[in-house]
């Protein structure tokens, strides 16, 4: 199934204004600078804020339509999402936080197996890395059997040698996923590692030049790339 | 000495607490997360209690609950007896005497739970109520016991309110703290005495356990 959205909301320093799709088994990378809306237009595809204005259709089932009213209830939308940090359930083991909300809980160990993180089954979240919480919160959205998965900057609170294996788990698990998914990052590389299609968002409308602009030295200086003088960054290219 | 009024005070603590802990929590809960018109000043009345002076209280509990008053009346008529100097009274008394104490620890300990955990289990499925049983409750143990605690060492110790609604009637209303009082009018200072003694070690054990629990929650 697949997912558009054409949202308008007025925030406080800009109006957002974007539409955006995803195919399933594809990933639309959203990508720009801090503050530009990004985190807002997941959540409202979450059903945690909503558009002024706008719609989002799952398939062939409306999630949200100002004109008409509607407005699915993050509940029954039966999607996953993978926040930044801090939304395991503090109280809980990794294993009991994946499976909160599992189809099936025998599931949860072949997960706990794909993430390398079966031996830290018992542990409480605050006793692992914060790496391992992502792996456990990514295990916890996917046990869900989700239609859509959404991730927010999953990675980003983690050091670099820990996002970029991460990073590259996750891009072969995306080959396996049925759904739908959205990432949002304000890393390039990231973006251009993990993107079927990538979506610069910038003041919560989209922006096409913001990566050209963002990597190279002056827009002026036209095609002279940041990354022939970065070479992590060039490694990507 | 007066293990009856003991035991009366007992029951009233226990009581107290038990039927608070079930019945704050909910408002708690709303104090802490939702948000409506005119929250700040519910949330005043139900601070009330702990500003105004017990005797005041008292008052208007006689007024309320006898059998002019509304509650009294409609008591009266559904019974046929009369809510004031009985134990369901100064149980009703020390109910709203000690309310302030259950909700205030209980809002602390749900406004500290992180938004996103709420959030999270939204999307994983969960009702709001659901997610109250199954993620704030959880997470809020040490507050939810610290309520506990503060409400009993607080209805052991009431005293005024009582007074005015319960009188002093052995085995239903008279309570520890009114047992002292009459036996030092009495001048008898053995039993007053007795009585006051018993109460270091319970009132001295539950502010260890509360010293614990606000420890546990810092951890």
């Amino acid at each position: 199934m697949m997912i558009f959205a054409a949202l308008k909301k007025r925030l406080k320093y800009f109006d957002l204004d974007v539409s955006l799709s995803c195919l399933p088994s594809r990933m639309t990378v959203m990508i720009g600078p801090s503050g530009g809306g990004k985190t807002t237009i997941i959540r409202m595809l979450a059903g945690l804020q909503s558009p002024d204005e706008g719609r989002v259709v799952f398939g062939d089932e409306i999630w949200f339509d100002s004109d008409r009213g509607i407005n699915v209830k993050p509940q029954k939308r039966r999607l996953g999402y993978v926040f930044q940090d801090y939304s395991l359930f503090p109280h809980l083991n990794l294993f009991d936080n994946a499976a909160f909300a599992a189809v099936d809980k025998k599931e949860v160990d072949g997960l706990f197996d794909l993430f390398k993180i079966d031996h830290l089954k018992k542990r409480k979240p605050h006793m692992v890395s914060g790496g391992e919480r992502q792996r456990c919160a990514i295990c916890q959205a996917l046990a869900r059997h989700p239609r859509l998965l959404l991730l927010d900057e999953p990675f980003s609170a983690l050091d670099v040698v820990t996002r970029r294996g991460l990073r590259e788990e996750f891009k072969s698990l995306k080959g396996k996923l049925a759904c739908p998914v959205i990432y949002v990052t304000h890393d390039i590389n990231e973006a251009l590692f993990l993107a079927d299609e990538i979506l610069p968002v910038v003041d919560g409308k989209k922006d096409p030049g913001w990566m050209q602009r963002t990597i190279t030295r002056e827009p002026k200086e036209g095609m002279t790339a940041r990354g022939a003088r970065e070479p992590r960054l060039a490694l990507v290219y | 000495m007066d293990y009856l009024a003991l035991y009366v005070t007992l029951k009233l603590a226990v009581v107290t607490t038990v039927v608070l802990v079930v019945l704050a929590a909910p408002i708690a809960y709303l104090l802490a997360f939702a948000r409506f018109p005119g929250k700040s000043f519910v949330e005043a009345l139900i601070y009330l209690p702990m500003a105004l002076p017990p005797t005041v209280i008292g008052f208007y509990l006689i007024i309320l609950m006898g059998p002019r008053g509304w509650v009294g009346g409609l008591w009266q008529a559904a019974t046929g007896g009369s809510l004031l100097f009985t134990f369901l009274g100064i149980t009703v008394a020390s109910i709203i005497y000690s309310l302030p104490f259950a909700i205030q620890p209980m809002k602390a300990a749900f406004s500290k739970i992180d938004r996103r955990l709420l959030e999270n289990a939204y999307i994983l499925g969960l009702s709001r109520r659901a997610a109250f049983l199954r993620v704030v409750l959880p997470n809020s143990v040490s507050g939810i016991a610290a309520a506990a605690v503060l409400v009993f060492l607080h209805s052991i110790g009431a005293f005024g309110v009582l007074l005015m609604v319960g009188g002093s009637i052995p085995g239903e209303t008279k309570v520890a703290s009114i047992a002292i009082y009459e036996a030092v009018e009495m001048m008898n200072y053995t039993a007053a005495g007795m009585i006051a003694l018993s109460f270091l070690p319970i009132s001295y054990v539950f502010l260890l356990l509360i010293n614990k629990l606000n420890e546990g929650a810092r951890a």
